[in-house]
């Protein structure tokens, strides 16, 4: 593993899957912000499980297989395993004996019931923002559910990290708490996109480069960072690796469908969109778009440089990918890497593939994808996994010249990386029965 | 003893392109459906994953995705002072099992019948007289029309995404279609699949023999395309392995590229694999049917009862599986009485191979990749002075070019060896061939029954097929083929090879899957099983999908028609939804 990979694949960013840019209800209330989900026509349970989906909660507590909201998701990180906690209101295993000034505290401050200090794989550091009345909501769904009993395994961490002091020093360090505060130069909409995206959504959990200690980067929160063992891209205003090619619209779609023209969800952005943006009203989706879009680009914000140039089309790694290229891509992503329209994503110009890392397009070649299943695209189109079929040197390659083939620019790729990944990732086997 | 199970509104017996069509139809209703599926579950990733289905050896020759004779398979003899025997190896045709059924390794060539052909019977009498008709054919209409037909034609083609090139719509012929099809509400959802060399070839000489060629339909997407249903496919890529393959590419129609993505995620929906449905069960009365019975993989068996049963398995499955449960009266070829076995049909093929010089790159193909014609195809022509009734499309399919199974080699090349290297190194690129795709009428001596002395692996009897080639075939089969001939003649060939069918029918070489007949639709409970709506004429909740209800088959492929009538079905079940009962009294 590569040091600084390793590290910045922190606790925070394996909160698996859980960059939901989530967002709340379209209507504010006369005299309050209008950055802040207000009742509108929805009561507060109703309210509450918008909100629950916009924080993707679900994602991160709920087991494989296992019973919604009861906690037991493995959560990995360089550190060790975090085990995601049983949120039902179980009274014994879950959080049926808690206030609601309890829930507030651990949402706002990151302490439990019983006084102890959460880890920030809890995304306390982002849903410090949340209005209270909104946590409120949240609290009212879970407390709706049905209580399951069900305690969560023990954390599998080294010490000091077992120990759960040490993170009244990193929230001393790196928590900066307090609810989400208007900024009064800009509109409602970019206020109310700002309040979900920094908030609820904990985008630049993923999003965000990360230090040393897990802490994102706030000098750049959104320039992109690690997540599993993919690499979330930029949502800066770059134009090879960010967000700065896009319309609003194309943000729109993509949070409501999964995919949009120009790129289509993988790994955990894909669970993100089924789970949690397509359930965002349009107005929510269409605020979000607005602050994302105000995002300034350039290579002082996004970790992408949009001057670098591509590698030679001479180069013998691109003359080896282009030939590997075309025996196992072209079929769907076509000549010029263009894809099909609504059927399979471009690779030209795409911001994922020209990412800072190509972990996301490695992974994807290893272990296949699916686009995400939506109530406004569901179909689920399966791109199969090409492990079995390509050797790390060939994916190599192939990656390479994808990041550089078409007027594409991005780092190439050594065998090492892929041979790392192969190693990581849980599929490595391909798909062949 | 079977252990019951709660009732669902609907039993499908099958899950492949019927029972997929009806569970989409009858949900949307609101009713709880189950399909139960003898195979198992498949989909396009990882099963038919491009990176490894185009596996020749694996598919084509091993038969990976077919029904496993040893577990389902029946008796043949050509007549009925024979022996029927076992067939212990998939030959003539290859059903498919698991989820999706045929429809997913069949080619894509979806056919509209010829208006002509529904009421055949009619037809071919006011043309030609009584008198035309051969003692012991069972020529029967359809009881449908094609008028019917049409909107559920164009429902299952805006389906499957079908690519063509109409060539009549609303009774106004269009330049380079097929001028001899039935008006059609609107052209096809997409537009033809790039023409291959060999294509090419065949449409220029066709027309320099006086020939009208069109471009075949085919359910491969020449374009992205989503479905009405909102499902998305991708376009084809035109790697050649259509046939006996499932799709890697969300290319060729099938229920999982254009059905399954909407049904999967319905509550009310349900399927269970590895079950074998072996009976239908009915009240005391035997007017209604209560539901089946069927035996998971380990062996348990099950009573799973439902408001109604529908047959959606394989052709003639569905003809054992009512055999077996004693529903309808079984067909007796003495007294010609009975309707449950009644009126089985086949197809009859040849081809004729064209060696010429021109490279033809034939491993760029793709299933339904054809050039036609359908000037002797139903009664297009004049029978009369031939004397036989039916006919069939000629075309040339590019198909694709594996290896394997899929290359043709001149008259006299050596059956291995150098001599045979040397004949596929010289041909291999540069050969084609034309194929006839003959109608098959039904007969008298023609049917399925139990047999007598063989039982299958539930100790059930096997069901018996009797079945032979007829000189009324024969005839119109070489003169089809001579035809072909021609087209091949005006090709510049160095040499042709005519693969003409002769003599007796055989189940061992492969020659369609396109199996009809044995629970057939029509107009009479005497002579038919079904009513023109699909439903049994005995019990109104028991209906039979697919080509079981052919009267006799046509010149063409089967899908098509099947899905049209499919659609067909469900509406009329949603009329008897709103009012329980039969919706023809004969």
């Amino acid at each position: 593993m590569n040091l600084p990979g390793a590290f910045q694949r922190m606790m925070l960013t394996a909160a698996l899957g859980a960059a939901g840019c989530g967002l709340v209800a379209a209507q504010s209330l006369p005299g309050t912000s209008p950055a802040r989900l207000s009742a509108g026509p929805y009561t507060d349970i109703q309210r509450g499980l918008y909100l629950v989906r916009a924080g993707d909660c679900r994602s991160c507590h709920t087991a494989p297989n296992g019973q919604p909201f009861a906690g037991g998701r493995a959560v990995p990180t360089p550190f060790g395993t975090i085990y995601s906690t049983n949120i039902t209101p179980d009274a014994e295993t879950g959080i049926g004996q808690w206030t609601d000034a309890d829930f507030l505290r651990a949402m706002h401050h990151g302490i439990d019931r019983e006084g102890r200090q959460l880890y920030p794989a809890f995304p306390y550091p982002w849903y410090t923002k949340v209005a209270p009345d909104d946590v409120a909501a949240i609290k009212a769904y879970l407390d709706t559910l049905e209580p399951v009993r069900s305690l969560p395994r023990d954390n599998e961490l080294p010490w000091p990290l077992n120990m759960r002091t040490p993170v009244a020093a990193w929230d001393w360090l790196f928590l900066d708490t307090g609810v989400y505060q208007d900024n009064p130069q800009k509109s409602d909409a970019w206020n109310r996109g700002a309040y979900l995206v920094e908030g609820l959504g904990h985008c630049s959990a993923c999003h965000g480069d990360k230090n040393l200690l897990g802490a994102t980067d706030k000098d750049h929160p959104f320039g992109g960072g690690y997540a599993e063992n993919v690499f979330a891209p930029s949502l800066t205003g770059g134009t090879r690796d960010g967000l700065g090619a896009w319309s609003e619209d194309d943000i729109v779609r993509f949070l409501k469908t999964g995919s949009n023209g120009r790129e289509s969800a993988a790994g955990p952005m894909a669970e993100v969109v089924e789970m949690s943006t397509q359930y965002l009203t349009e107005a929510d989706l269409r605020a979000i778009a607005t602050y994302l879009k105000d995002l300034p680009g350039g290579a002082s914000q996004s970790r992408g440089d949009d001057s670098r140039t591509a590698l030679a089309s001479d180069d013998s790694r691109m003359q080896h990918g282009a030939a590997l290229y075309y025996d196992n891509c072209r079929a769907c992503h076509m000549d010029g890497g263009t894809g099909q329209p609504q059927a399979f994503p471009p690779l030209k110009d795409s911001s994922s593939i020209q990412a800072e890392h190509a972990d996301t397009l490695i992974d994807v070649i290893l272990n296949g994808a699916r686009k995400p299943v939506t109530d406004g695209d569901f179909t689920g189109l399966q791109m199969p996994g090409f492990a079995a079929r390509l050797d790390d040197g060939e994916i190599a390659d192939l990656v390479t010249y994808v990041r550089n083939g078409w007027g594409n620019s991005a780092g190439a790729v050594s065998s090492d990386t892929v041979a790392q990944l192969r190693s990581d990732t849980r599929h490595g086997g391909g798909d062949v029965r | 003893m079977a252990r019951r199970l709660p009732e669902v509104d609907v039993v499908l017996v099958g899950f492949g392109w019927t029972a997929s069509i009806i569970a989409q139809e009858l949900t949307e209703q609101g009713l709880q459906v189950l399909a139960l599926e003898r195979g198992a579950f498949r989909d396009t990733v990882p099963d038919f994953s491009p990176a490894h289905i185009q596996d020749e050896l694996r598919y084509a020759v091993r038969h990976q995705i077919f029904e496993a004779p040893v577990r389902e398979s029946l008796t043949f003899r050509n007549s009925r002072d024979q022996t029927a025997l076992p067939m212990r190896h998939l030959g003539s045709f290859l059903p498919a099992a698991g989820v999706g059924g045929a429809g997913v390794h069949w080619n894509g060539q979806c056919w509209r019948f010829l208006p002509q052909d529904f009421v055949i019977r009619t037809h071919t009498e006011e043309r030609y007289g009584k008198a035309f008709v051969p003692e012991g054919m069972n020529l029967q209409d359809w009881g449908v029309t094609y008028d019917d037909l049409e909107p559920h034609y164009d429902q299952f083609e805006y389906l499957c995404g079908v690519s063509g090139q109409a060539g009549n719509i609303g009774g106004t012929v269009q330049p380079g279609g097929n001028p001899f099809e039935g008006p059609r509400r609107r052209g096809y959802p997409l537009p033809p699949l790039k023409r291959s060399a060999s294509t090419v070839l065949f449409d220029k000489a066709a027309r320099a023999a006086g020939f009208d060629p069109f471009p075949c339909p085919a359910a491969n997407t020449s374009e992205p395309y989503r479905n009405p249903l909102g499902v998305q496919m991708g376009q084809c890529t035109y790697c050649g392995y259509c046939e006996w393959f499932g799709c890697g590419n969300y290319s060729k129609a099938s229920p999982q590229t254009t059905v399954l993505p909407v049904l999967l995620r319905k509550d009310n929906f349900a399927y269970r694999t590895h079950c074998n449905v072996t009976r239908v069960l009915t009240d005391s009365s035997g007017t209604r049917a209560t539901g089946v019975t069927y035996v998971d993989i380990e062996g348990n068996e099950f009573e799973q009862p439902a408001g109604m049963v529908v047959l959606c398995a394989f052709a003639q499955h569905n003809v054992h599986l009512l055999l077996l449960s004693k529903i309808g009266q079984p067909y007796d070829p003495v007294s010609g009485e009975g309707v449950v076995g009644r009126n089985y049909a086949y197809q009859i093929t040849s081809s004729v191979d064209v060696f010429q010089k021109e490279i033809l790159n034939p491993f760029m193909g793709a299933g339904a990749l054809g050039q036609g014609i359908d000037n002797f195809n139903g009664d297009n022509f004049d029978h009369g002075p031939l004397g036989f009734i039916g006919g069939g499309y000629i075309a040339l399919w590019n198909t694709g070019g594996r290896p394997i199974l899929q290359h043709y080699l001149p008259e006299g090349t050596p059956k291995w060896g150098a001599g045979w290297k040397k004949g596929m190194h010289e041909n291999y690129l540069t050969a084609c061939s034309i194929a006839t795709h003959g109608s098959v009428m039904s007969y008298r001596d023609h049917y399925l029954d139990l047999d007598p002395t063989w039982t299958d692996a539930y100790g059930n009897p096997m069901l018996r097929l009797t079945f032979d080639f007829k000189p009324n075939e024969h005839a119109m089969s070489k003169y089809l083929t001579a035809q072909a001939r021609k087209i091949a003649e005006a090709m510049n060939p160095t040499s042709i090879k005519v693969n003409q069918r002769d003599g007796h029918y055989s189940i061992v070489p492969y020659q369609t899957t396109h199996n009809t007949g044995g629970a057939i639709m029509g107009t009479d409970p005497k002579t038919s099983f079904v009513n023109p709506y699909l439903q049994s004429w005995d019990i109104p909740n028991l209906w039979v999908m697919g080509s079981t209800v052919f009267p006799q088959n046509a010149g063409y492929n089967p899908t098509g028609t099947v899905g049209a009538l499919t659609y067909w079905a469900a509406a009329a079940m949603k009329r008897y939804l709103a009012n329980p009962g039969p919706l023809v009294t004969a």
